[in-house]
């Protein structure tokens, strides 16, 4: 076997593995209960898989030029994905899409009620 | 209900050599990036990246972020395999509680008071968290350097604590990568924080 034929067996399980993890976060973003549980499958499964399919494409087009822009691709896909899930949680955090009932412990409500004391004894 | 108000941020301003070494820090990366979606390394793309870099730093200058420490090229290399193999682990967990039939997800929102605060160390440690396993970062708090994370997957009490454990583990990761020795000791003596004495404190 050349080391083409096992450079696109490599290529092709990455591709195939990937998209089956997007595949996983998208039924994970239907089943899960709530807001912030569907963060955790946009966040996850969903960056690995396209990781892995640009791991997939690189090792397919082989060329400099196009695996460059694929790196830029997985570096910013790394920084920007868990800003988007901070981003969306924050927006989201006090509201009843959020199932408190499936919660252990709420250390943050604990936190901004003492915050929003805070601020009431300043004006007093 | 309203975000806590704005407060002063808790670095001290930078001085001029600590300025001038943010500046050289954030052209190397703007340049690296301008080359990479050029796609080839040639005196022409660094001299245009340059140019680019100097004209983008001097019309939106960044915010003084106080790198203090060096880059350690084994903690770098630890944390990125234990971080690359997190990552597969997570999406496993998640793929998994997604496909398993009748089954809903218990979680939890912790507070997790980091030892080093740091505006560095608390983004790269809010970033990385999102990433591994179970966890999702909700909320930072600057002041007190402290982190309120989502914690998906959990059935008790001792398995949050457990996973608190784990955050700092990460966060000692993370120092042991990109902290200064100052950070590194701090660190190695601090041990694991009793997070109930940090809440029950008034916040500083």
């Amino acid at each position: 076997m050349t080391l083409d034929a096992v450079l696109d067996i490599v290529a092709a399980v990455c591709l195939i593995s990937g998209a089956l993890l997007s595949l996983a976060a998208g039924v994970a973003l239907v089943r899960f209960p709530d807001l912030l549980t569907r963060m955790h499958a946009a966040a996850k499964p969903q960056v690995l898989g396209l990781l892995l399919v640009l791991v997939g494409c690189a090792l397919r087009l082989r060329t400099g030029v196009d695996i460059t822009t694929l790196v830029l691709v997985g570096i910013f896909q790394l920084a920007t994905a868990p800003v988007a899930a901070h981003m969306i949680g924050r927006a989201g955090y006090p509201h009843e899409e959020i199932r408190t009932d499936l919660l252990l412990t709420d250390e943050l409500a604990a936190h901004l009620d003492r915050l929003a004391g805070e601020r009431d004894e300043v004006r007093a | 209900m309203t975000p806590a108000e704005p407060v002063d941020p808790p670095n001290p301003p930078l001085s001029r050599s600590a300025r001038h070494r943010n500046q050289i820090i954030a052209m190397t990366g703007l340049v690296t990036v301008w080359v990479l979606l050029w796609g080839t390394l040639s005196w022409a793309n660094v001299i245009s990246g340059l140019v680019v870099a100097a004209i983008l730093i001097a019309v939106f200058p960044l915010p003084p972020v106080t790198f203090a420490g060096r880059i350690h090229p084994l903690g770098m290399l630890r944390f990125w395999r234990r971080f690359l193999s997190d990552l597969v682990v997570a999406s496993a967990q998640i793929a998994w509680l997604a496909l398993r039939p009748r089954h809903v997800p218990r979680s939890a929102i912790i507070a997790v008071p980091l030892r080093v605060n740091t505006d560095l160390n608390l983004t790269l440690t809010a970033e990385a968290l999102t990433l591994v396993p179970g966890s999702l970062i909700l909320e930072a708090d600057r002041t007190t350097g402290t982190l309120f994370v989502h914690v998906i997957g959990v059935n008790s009490r001792d398995e949050v604590e457990q996973f608190r454990r784990s955050v700092y583990d990460l966060e000692a990761r993370i120092i042991e990568a990109v902290g200064s020795a100052d950070e590194l000791r701090r660190v190695r003596t601090a041990g694991y924080p009793n997070p109930l004495a940090h809440l029950e404190g008034e916040p500083t």
